[in-house]
């Protein structure tokens, strides 16, 4: 079975993990029009390739940010969400 | 008797003998003996029948490498499909019988099939299932006719343990090179785990012995320091079955499976031989060099009296040597080769000495079977021309193929090397590593040398890069392969697939139908899909496809073989569930009081309580009945339950809710609905400030842990420090509603009840029964109620001290389906039922619960789109009259001029107001005509009226009951 590095609990069984879509930054809802807004609600980039994606430890309930291939599932790197230094 | 005298080494136990019975005949064995030895030793040389035309077969590799070996076994009572002779250690009094017979090995009444091979072409069944209207009839045949074993369905379940293990470095093959790489990594100061599928370390160095009396001295040195190296620890009988990601072996034992976590794993696993390809290679007395070889010093077997040797390598000529050694008669040693290197020739020196006949550029033309089917003659080309030899044994060796299942499985790669003329390991996934002949590596010295920088490599990188490159081959070394085995008879039966019956013909017709690559060969001809995956084919059958092509085989690539490796026992890999069933604290009440159970998400909850004498309906009325007339007490600890505290906790809500929430006074509560980012409802619940910055609310009971973990990542996303707490299980709650509930929980507390004291939509902590509690004023059901939570271990105590003070009210407990009674005449939506996953707020007529004014909340933005359209459904209430034959049910269809106008989400007969009502999702202006027609499950229409809701109590006034009222 898979492992994930969780950035608190360190490398843990995939099982433990839920997986909740790629960070996506959101438009200001106050300025975009219904276009935009309806394509960040509607849509979501199917595209293989490196992504950012938010996951859940989840007896812990830590939530961290996964860089992950999706093309060959190689997870590049965890890191807590807004950590100091971490790229977003 | 075929049992030699013993000999050094052997792993039979001459002190234990035993006898079991094979198609009814008594066999003798010894301790240790595999079925397949000890029927060797009896004298037994057809085992079995082939898959299609049920041929005699005997032992080929006798390394469960082919399944000609494969039997039904009764045993204490149980009968087990599927046995794999060749490894599976003989128990006293087994009862055994082949399996695909129809009668007996010896008389097996399909055996005409052989005769019809011409009229089964390859891809038969492919053929066979394309009309439809012959389909039922070939459908009936192939099921009569194919399968193995036979599944014993009445065999009682069996739970097979899992088992775990953990190492740095896992060590998969205990011969030369993997005995090699162990030490090494142990001495690297890695905690190593060796495997192997046989009973003993040492691997083919035990057995391919070139006539000597005992293995090298090497290879005993070697098992002896493994042995004695403390940081390695040997798992014996234990099969590496498949590669799963980081590193995730499971190991398959005779008892269970071993799933082993290492850190770098070591693929050692060496090869396993290829037969050669010519007329007959298949009868019984042809088999592999080294299963000859492991008969003999296993087991003290000798498996033929007068042999030949088919060779191509220094193994057929060391393997002939091993057969004079214990008294077989080695009639010829036929090299396919038309000059030998170094390694042949010291053993072509000792056994022409001996006398042996050694002819080179040999080409077999038939073997050709005597009495009982078995070989008793080859018939082959010379340079001196045909001649025949007659034999009652046929040891082939003519090459290797090494295993690279586990290899390709991790995602590594081989690539076809022409001086070795095999498959070697090209590219290895971060931390695997192999050596030995996965590598090109075959005499012993190349095999410890290659093993040690592998294990060493492991040990010192611990799988954080470790890709090494392969080839250890040193150039110009003596090849141990042959080209191409392959010798095509005019009349056919030149078998490549022992498991599947498949001869050269059928790659060659394969071929030409257009199947001409090995992923689509594979599919189309079956080759390589029996239980032995390929093992013993795959190779041939590429190298025929290769020169159909007029490719080489460097263009071409092995397919991948499926984890398991070896066939598993289904036991093995079955595991039980562990999907928890949750219960409330009250859960035992419940059924002490005859609850009769539903699930609700993970819960189980009371539908209703069953009474004598009542049925389902009567008692759900009876209970709907005395929350409307007196009082009633149900368990709702299933409810999600979540404390938010913090000086931003308010605001958190109010961007998670789409009502308001920083300004509820503390004591109060609120009604939240949630919608998700398109404005779709998604939750509600109730939302009570216990403090200025302590917030106490609940979620439905299906959305509860998936919600809370959401507000956790709302609150990381936001940026937002609020504390969340989780309490669900740590709560029991109930709702005590109806009229008399002011009454009994006056009995039980001191907290003033009065209206002004503890209005309608407050919250407040005190103590019931001296137990404290958290109580909330709610409207639910519709009457005078108080949710009251309880830290779950003063649960039941208080369930029986309400239940006790109510018994002069006529208090009774109430289940889940009443409470939707009594809501639905209130015309409260459930979320989730009368809403799906396209209903928004605004078509619930929730727009009182929303608050567009606040800076943010989840969905605000599409809400206010969705505002400015006109809605394309509403939740509206209709009635019927009751007792209609044609009562319409939940999801029915409203039907609007012949076209879907919307379905029923909610009905029933309300016991209070006796007909029936019901709430619907419809098109407004459906809606607005006052008339809905429900078509029912029979397909007739009938028309129910839109009312307004709610049906009961609609000013609600009974939910704000004062006190004496």
């Amino acid at each position: 079975m898979k492992l994930m590095t969780c950035p608190v609990n360190g490398p843990r069984l995939i099982s433990e993990f839920v997986y909740a879509g790629e960070l996506r930054p959101a438009p200001d809802p106050a300025t975009s029009d219904d276009d935009t807004w309806a394509d960040y609600v509607f849509n979501r980039s199917g595209v293989a390739g490196i992504k950012h994606e938010w996951w859940c430890h989840s007896p812990s309930g830590v939530w961290f940010i996964a860089e992950r291939d999706t093309a060959t599932d190689v997870i590049m790197r965890t890191f807590l969400y807004r950590a100091p230094g971490a790229a977003e | 008797m075929m049992r030699l005298p013993p000999i050094a080494g052997e792993w039979i136990d001459r002190a234990v003998p035993l006898t079991f019975s094979f198609e009814g005949h008594e066999v003798p064995g010894f301790r240790g003996d595999t079925i397949s030895s000890a029927l060797a030793a009896g004298g037994v040389r057809v085992v079995g029948r082939s898959f299609k035309y049920h041929r005699p077969r005997g032992l080929v590799s006798f390394a469960n490498h082919d399944v000609n070996a494969m039997m039904q076994v009764e045993a204490g009572g149980r009968s087990i499909p599927n046995v794999r002779a060749d490894v599976t250690p003989v128990e006293p009094g087994w009862r055994i019988t082949a399996v695909n017979t129809r009668g007996g090995v010896a008389n097996d009444r399909l055996a005409w099939l052989d005769r019809l091979a011409r009229f089964l072409p390859v891809g038969f069944y492919y053929k066979a299932f394309h009309g439809k209207r012959l389909f039922p009839h070939w459908e009936r045949m192939f099921r009569a006719l194919t399968g193995l074993g036979r599944v014993d369905t009445t065999a009682p379940l069996r739970a097979t343990a899992k088992r775990y293990d953990f190492c740095d470095v896992l060590v998969i093959g205990a011969g030369p090179s993997g005995l090699s790489a162990a030490l090494a990594a142990a001495e690297g100061g890695a905690d190593v785990l060796l495997v192997d599928e046989n009973g003993a370390a040492g691997g083919s160095a035990l057995y391919a012995r070139g006539g000597a009396t005992q293995p090298t001295a090497a290879v005993a040195a070697l098992i002896g320091s493994v042995a004695a190296e403390a940081r390695v620890r040997t798992l014996l009988g234990g099969c590496a079955a498949g590669y799963y990601a980081d590193h995730w072996v499971p190991v398959v034992t005779g008892e269970a499976i071993v799933k082993v976590r290492a850190r770098a794993v070591v693929l050692a696993q060496g090869a396993s031989e290829q037969p050669a390809v010519f007329r007959g290679n298949d009868l019984p007395g042809v088999m592999l060099a080294s299963a000859a070889q492991r008969l003999i010093y296993r087991y003290a077997v000798a498996p033929a009296r007068r042999i030949a040797v088919l060779a191509a390598n220094a193994e057929g000529y060391a393997a002939a040597l091993d057969a004079q050694s214990h008294g077989i008669d080695v009639a010829a040693v036929l090299d396919l080769r038309s000059t030998v290197g170094p390694r042949t020739q010291v053993y072509r020196e000792r056994l022409l000495q001996n006398g042996v006949r050694v002819l080179n550029c040999v080409r077999p033309v038939e073997a050709i079977g005597g009495a009982g089917g078995c070989v008793a003659r080859l018939e082959f080309t010379a340079p001196s021309g045909l001649e025949s030899v007659n034999i009652d044994g046929l040891w082939m060796s003519v090459g290797f193929a090494p295993l690279t299942g586990l290899l390709h499985q991790a995602g590594g790669t081989v690539r076809y090397d022409s001086g070795a003329e095999q498959f070697v390991l090209d590219s290895l996934p971060a931390g695997t590593y192999g050596c030995g002949k996965l590598t090109g590596a075959y005499t012993l010295a190349e095999c410890i040398e290659d093993g040690r920088e592998a294990g060493r490599a492991a040990a010192a990188e611990l799988g954080n890069s470790g890709r090494r490159e392969a080839g250890r081959r040193p150039a110009g070394a003596e090849c141990s392969n042959h080209a191409f085995p392959v010798f095509r008879h005019p009349k056919g039966k030149e078998f490549i697939d022992f498991d599947e019956d498949l001869q050269i013909r059928d790659v060659e017709n394969a071929c030409q139908e257009g199947f001409d690559s090995s992923e689509l060969l594979k599919r189309f001809s079956t080759m390589g899909m029996g239980p032995s995956q390929g093992k013993h084919s795959n190779l041939n059958a590429l190298r025929v496809l290769a020169r159909v092509r007029g490719e080489s085989l460097e263009q071409h690539s092995l397919t991948t073989s499926r984890p398991m490796f070896h066939p598993v026992p289904m036991s093995h890999l079955a595991g039980r569930g562990f999907v928890p069933e949750r219960r409330t604290p009250i859960d035992r009440e419940h059924a002490v009081r005859g609850a009769v159970w539903m699930p609700a998400g993970n819960w189980r909850r009371p539908e209703y309580y069953a009474r004598d004498g009542h049925t389902r309906a009567q008692a759900i009325a009876a209970e709907v009945g005395a929350v409307r007339g007196a009082v009633g007490l149900i368990d709702v600890g299933t409810l999600g339950k979540v404390e938010a505290f913090g000086p931003h906790a308010g605001e958190f809500l109010d961007r998670l809710y789409t009502g308001r929430f920083s300004n509820l006074k503390v004591g109060m509560t609120r009604y939240g609905l949630m919608v998700d980012e398109t404005g779709v409802v998604i939750d509600d619940g109730v939302i009570a400030r216990l403090g200025a910055e302590c917030f106490y609310f609940t979620t439905t009971t299906g959305n509860s842990a998936t919600l809370f973990r959401e507000f956790g990542r709302l609150a990381t996303w936001w940026g937002m420090p609020v504390g969340l707490v989780n309490l669900t299980g740590h709560f029991a709650a109930f709702n005590l509603a109806g009229p008399a509930s002011r009454a009994v929980l006056a009995a039980l507390t001191d907290l003033d009840l009065s209206d002004a004291a503890f209005p309608y939509l407050a919250a407040r902590e005190a103590h019931v029964a001296g137990i404290a509690c958290r109580l909330m004023r709610v409207g639910f059901v519709g009457e005078l109620g108080y949710e009251i939570h309880v830290p779950a271990e003063f649960g039941v105590e208080l369930w029986r001290v309400i239940l006790q003070a109510g018994q002069s009210s006529g208090i009774r407990p109430f289940g889940v389906e009443a409470q939707r009674m009594l809501r639905l005449e209130k015309g409260h939506l459930i979320v989730g039922q009368d809403t799906d996953g396209v209903t928004n707020a605004l078509e619930v007529d929730a727009a009182w619960a929303v608050k567009m004014d606040k800076p943010y909340f989840i969905g605000q933005r599409s809400l206010a789109t969705l505002a400015q359209r006109p809605l394309r459904q509403t939740l509206v209430g209709f009635r019927l009259a009751a007792g209609g034959a044609q009562r319409p049910r939940e999801s029915n269809l409203i039907i609007d001029g012949g076209r879907i106008a919307g379905r029923v989400t909610s009905i029933g007969v309300s016991p209070t107001l006796g007909h029936l009502i019901g709430l619907a999702l419809v098109d407004p202006a459906v809606a607005a005509a006052g008339k809905l027609s429900l078509r029912v499950d029979s397909g007739a229409q009938i028309t129910a009226e839109v009312v307004p809701t709610p049906f009961y109590d609609p000013l609600g006034e009974a939910q704000r009951r004062k006190e004496g009222a």
